[in-house]
């Protein structure tokens, strides 16, 4: 987490963090998030929550005296719930002006995917989740779901 | 560094000019259809203040059009000509205050103020040559005096002309010889150029003008003159209130000690209040100019001469000498946010778990005290935060009087309760939604005189901006005594846009009104056209929204319009309830609670809509389940179980149900995340001495569902 911190003064940003993503996973999936957009990893915490919100709303949290929405990812992506464990972490990231904690199963690493490794996701394949996934990112031999983050906070 | 500098120059001077054009509207709205002697000197001042302060920073286009206004209002008052058209008159002046205001508008947004004043500025001159013209001129030749004043006439005995003494005339008159000692306030910057120009002012009333530092332009003086000051010698003909009074209205003047050394010639009439040399220790440090933020006497000393009440209070000031200071308005909101930080932080000391159980009396007794001082504190905080509607309701008089005019109809403003003071934060907020009402009011509300007249009406319409306090809010009234809103076409508007959702014959007049609050009327022509209401109204709900006020609209046909906008008076920290339902918290804000009780089981009934109700002392109260509400699990259902909070808004009552009480607490109130929607029901969110976030309910939202 304070490595990922530390990416976040202002003059190394630009270089350092191209290309990198923050991977998480939920259900078997690896997913991944622009490091640009993540500003800490927390853990699980008491969740307020808010009436008249969409299911996957989880409520507000307070992040050392400021409040920010939690979304809850597997509800989001319309997967079954599961207990909360210790490995269980809130991603916090920052879209805009928007600062939102995203509940994850579990936060991998960072890690480098350059840009002729990632590709479009086949289009075939359009189920619901997939509407979240902008790019399809190669490591090695797995394969990362990379976020669109922008459609995933704001798609109705 | 320079550019820093001219940066915080320009922002005073452009707050300065806010605050005089302000009250140049406010002066000449009043007094319309005619100008007396006080209105004139007030509006000859403000230009010359404007003047001074835009030539100072080399703004030659405004100082340009103020110049010719003052030379005009200079004239109305040397010589009172009879036949003015003083409509014409305002129209100049008006004229020439929008000039400012835009080009200060660019200055404001970085650009470069490069409007030509000349056409302007030249229009004034004409129709100044246009009075003189056909004014007798018999005494004195009065000549309007050109830029640097030249006027030969003998000095009138008001003393009020800075500019009317020829450094060389009047050699038979007594000097009398002063001494003075200026300090600029802090941070005002420039102060040698600032003594520069004050001498340069000074050399058209007195001579033989010596001070120290002697070389001004230099800017090593800068630091001597913060140090000790600017000291004047210098004689003149003028009394010594006079000389106090010039040196008085120099900009940024933060002290002032004037005091008469000696005489050049005879001792003769006119005898200066304090003749006899004071000894330096007895001079008094006149004048401490107010500066505050909401003063609008900022730069020129005496702002509003004309008015009785105002002379009053500068009376008073030379005695008690109130300080004041103005302070950047981020630091106030620092302030505040720290205050915030400080109660909650308190509540968590003094709510600690780690404390339970233990026998702690003088802990207690400790905490008790600190919460005091905390309460204190929070309420001078606040206080400082706080501002009367006054600046905010004058601006209405220019708008009503620019509408008239367009539309040719007869409109009395009448303003009450001016002096209600808003949180800083919330003024920002209501001046659009109360233009937008007043337009409307106008524009539709008033008929035209002809309708007017057919309906046995005075000619002269009448609209009400009245401020008063009702507990934790204040009340925003404005009425008008027009044609009132049409309901059948507000109806009919509101189902071609689906609005309606029950059969019409249930919706009650005033609901119907209260239509033309939503979106989908504003700016809609047909409406506008037909009931005469709807533009712009979803600006009132929106901008009231941001700082969680309400709007209502009460109207009787024939008889006019009513809007009351309620208003909170501080966002940042209210008292609150905290209770308990399922295993979350809210909080409720006392000032909207009643009392609180438990229901009885032969209390309770039910009627064949299935909605719940309650006697309580021979009254029926409607009941809102909060868990019923808000979809929260694991609540008490029986209303006996649980605790009954009866809730006013308005005239409005209403009992909640929830769980439990917990106590009264301080709540720090932080909007919802941007993320979220706004919830009926919810005004934001606080956070609780453990860190756990409560929800603050907006009581309102359990009314209008």
């Amino acid at each position: 987490m304070a490595e990922i911190q530390n990416l976040f003064d202002e003059d190394v940003r630009d270089d350092t963090i191209k290309d990198q993503y923050l991977t998480f996973t939920i259900e078997d999936e690896d997913y991944g998030v622009e490091v640009a957009h993540v500003k800490e990893i927390i853990k699980m915490r008491a969740i307020t929550k808010v009436p008249e919100m969409p299911n996957y709303v989880e409520g507000i949290l307070n992040l050392r005296g400021d409040l920010i929405g939690v979304i809850d990812v597997r509800k989001r992506f319309g997967k079954p719930t599961k207990e909360h464990d210790v490995e269980t972490c809130i991603i916090v990231v920052v879209y805009n002006e928007y600062t939102l904690g995203l509940i994850v199963d579990a936060v991998q690493e960072t890690t480098t995917i350059p840009e002729d490794y990632i590709a479009p996701p086949p289009s075939a394949k359009l189920n619901f989740a997939n509407q979240f996934i902008r790019n399809i990112g190669k490591v090695g031999d797995d394969v990362k779901l990379l976020m669109d983050v922008e459609r995933f906070l704001f798609q109705e | 560094m320079a550019d820093f500098d001219r940066e915080s120059m320009l922002e005073m001077f452009i707050f300065e000019m806010s605050q005089l054009i302000d009250q140049l509207e406010a002066t000449i709205v009043q007094s319309e259809s005619e100008y007396n002697n006080d209105q004139i000197n007030e509006i000859f001042r403000i230009m010359h203040t404007i003047k001074g302060s835009s030539a100072m920073m080399m703004f030659d286009n405004i100082a340009g059009v103020a110049h010719s206004i003052e030379d005009l209002f200079y004239y109305l008052r040397e010589e009172n000509p009879q036949n003015v058209d003083f409509k014409t008159l305002s129209d100049h002046v008006l004229n020439g205050a929008d000039f400012v205001k835009e080009e200060i508008n660019k200055i404001q947004s970085h650009q470069k103020p490069d409007g030509d004043g000349t056409d302007l500025a030249k229009t004034i001159e004409a129709f100044l040559q246009q009075i003189k013209g056909v004014t007798p001129v018999d005494s004195a030749p009065s000549a309007a005096p050109p830029p640097p004043p030249a006027s030969s006439d003998p000095v009138s005995e008001t003393p009020a002309e800075p500019k009317a003494i020829p450094q060389n005339a009047s050699a038979a008159a007594e000097m009398v010889k002063y001494k003075a000692k200026i300090y600029f306030q802090d941070g005002c910057e420039m102060e040698n150029i600032r003594a520069y120009t004050l001498v340069h002012n000074l050399q058209e009333i007195g001579r033989d003008i010596t001070h120290v530092p002697e070389d001004v332009i230099d800017e090593e003086t800068i630091p001597l003159i913060r140090k000790d000051g600017f000291l004047l010698e210098f004689s003149s003909s003028k009394d010594y209130n006079f000389i106090h009074r010039h040196l008085g209205s120099t900009v940024y003047l933060r002290e002032l000690n004037l005091e008469v050394i000696g005489m050049t010639t005879t001792v003769a009439a006119e005898p200066p209040t304090a003749l006899e040399p004071i000894e330096e220790e007895l001079a008094q440090p006149m004048h401490e100019m107010p500066t505050a933020a909401a003063s609008s006497m900022m730069a020129s000393a005496p702002a509003s001469a004309a008015d009785a009440a105002a002379q009053e209070a500068q009376k008073n000031k030379a005695g008690a000498q109130p300080t004041m200071i103005s302070v950047n308005v981020n630091k106030l909101d620092t302030l505040l946010n720290l205050m915030g930080e400080l109660v909650i932080s308190e509540a968590m000391v003094t709510q600690n778990s780690e404390l339970e159980g233990l026998q702690l009396d003088s802990f207690h007794k400790e905490t008790r005290q600190l919460q005091n001082i905390i309460s204190n504190l929070q309420q001078t905080v606040m206080s400082m935060r706080m501002v009367p509607l006054s600046a905010t309701f004058f601006r209405m008089h220019r708008i009503v009087r620019d509408m008239c005019r367009q539309l040719d109809k007869d409109v009395q403003l009448d303003i009450v309760g001016e002096d209600t003071e808003v949180d800083k934060n919330i003024i920002e907020h209501i001046a659009d939604p109360i233009m937008h009402i007043i337009r409307n009011s106008i524009d539709h509300g008033v008929e035209p005189p002809a309708d007017r007249a057919k309906a046995g009406k005075p000619a002269k319409a009448r609209v009400l901006l009245e401020a008063k306090n009702a507990g934790g809010d204040v009340l925003i009234i404005i009425k008008d005594d027009g044609r009132g809103i049409n309901t059948e076409k507000v109806l009919k508007k509101a189902k071609e846009n689906g609005l309606i959702t029950k059969p019409d014959y249930e919706y009650s007049d005033k609901e119907i009104q209260q239509f033309i609050f939503l979106p989908g009327f504003s700016t809609n022509d047909q409406v506008t056209a037909f009931s005469g209401r709807g533009v712009g109204m979803d600006v009132v709900t929106s901008n009231l929204e941001i700082v969680g006020g309400t709007a209502l609209v009460d109207s009787v046909p024939g008889e006019g319009t009513t809007f009351t906008l309620k208003i909170p008076l501080t966002l940042a920290i209210i008292e609150g309830m905290s209770v308990m339902v399922a295993d979350a918290q809210y909080t409720i804000p006392i000032a909207n609670i009643i009392k609180s009780f438990k229901a009885q089981p032969e209390e309770l009934f039910t009627d064949p809509n299935g909605n719940e109700m309650i006697t309580n002392r021979g009254e029926i109260f409607n009941i809102v389940r909060l868990h019923e509400y808000f979809n929260i699990e694991g609540a008490k259902t029986n209303i006996c179980d649980g605790t009954l909070v009866m809730l006013e808004n308005g005239e409005h009552v209403v009992c909640l149900l929830v769980d439990e009480l917990l106590g009264q607490q301080q709540a720090v109130v932080k909007p919802m995340p941007k993320y979220f929607r706004k919830v009926r029901g919810l005004s934001g969110c606080t956070l609780l001495g453990n860190g756990d976030i409560s929800l603050i309910i907006d009581v309102a939202g359990f009314f209008d569902k």
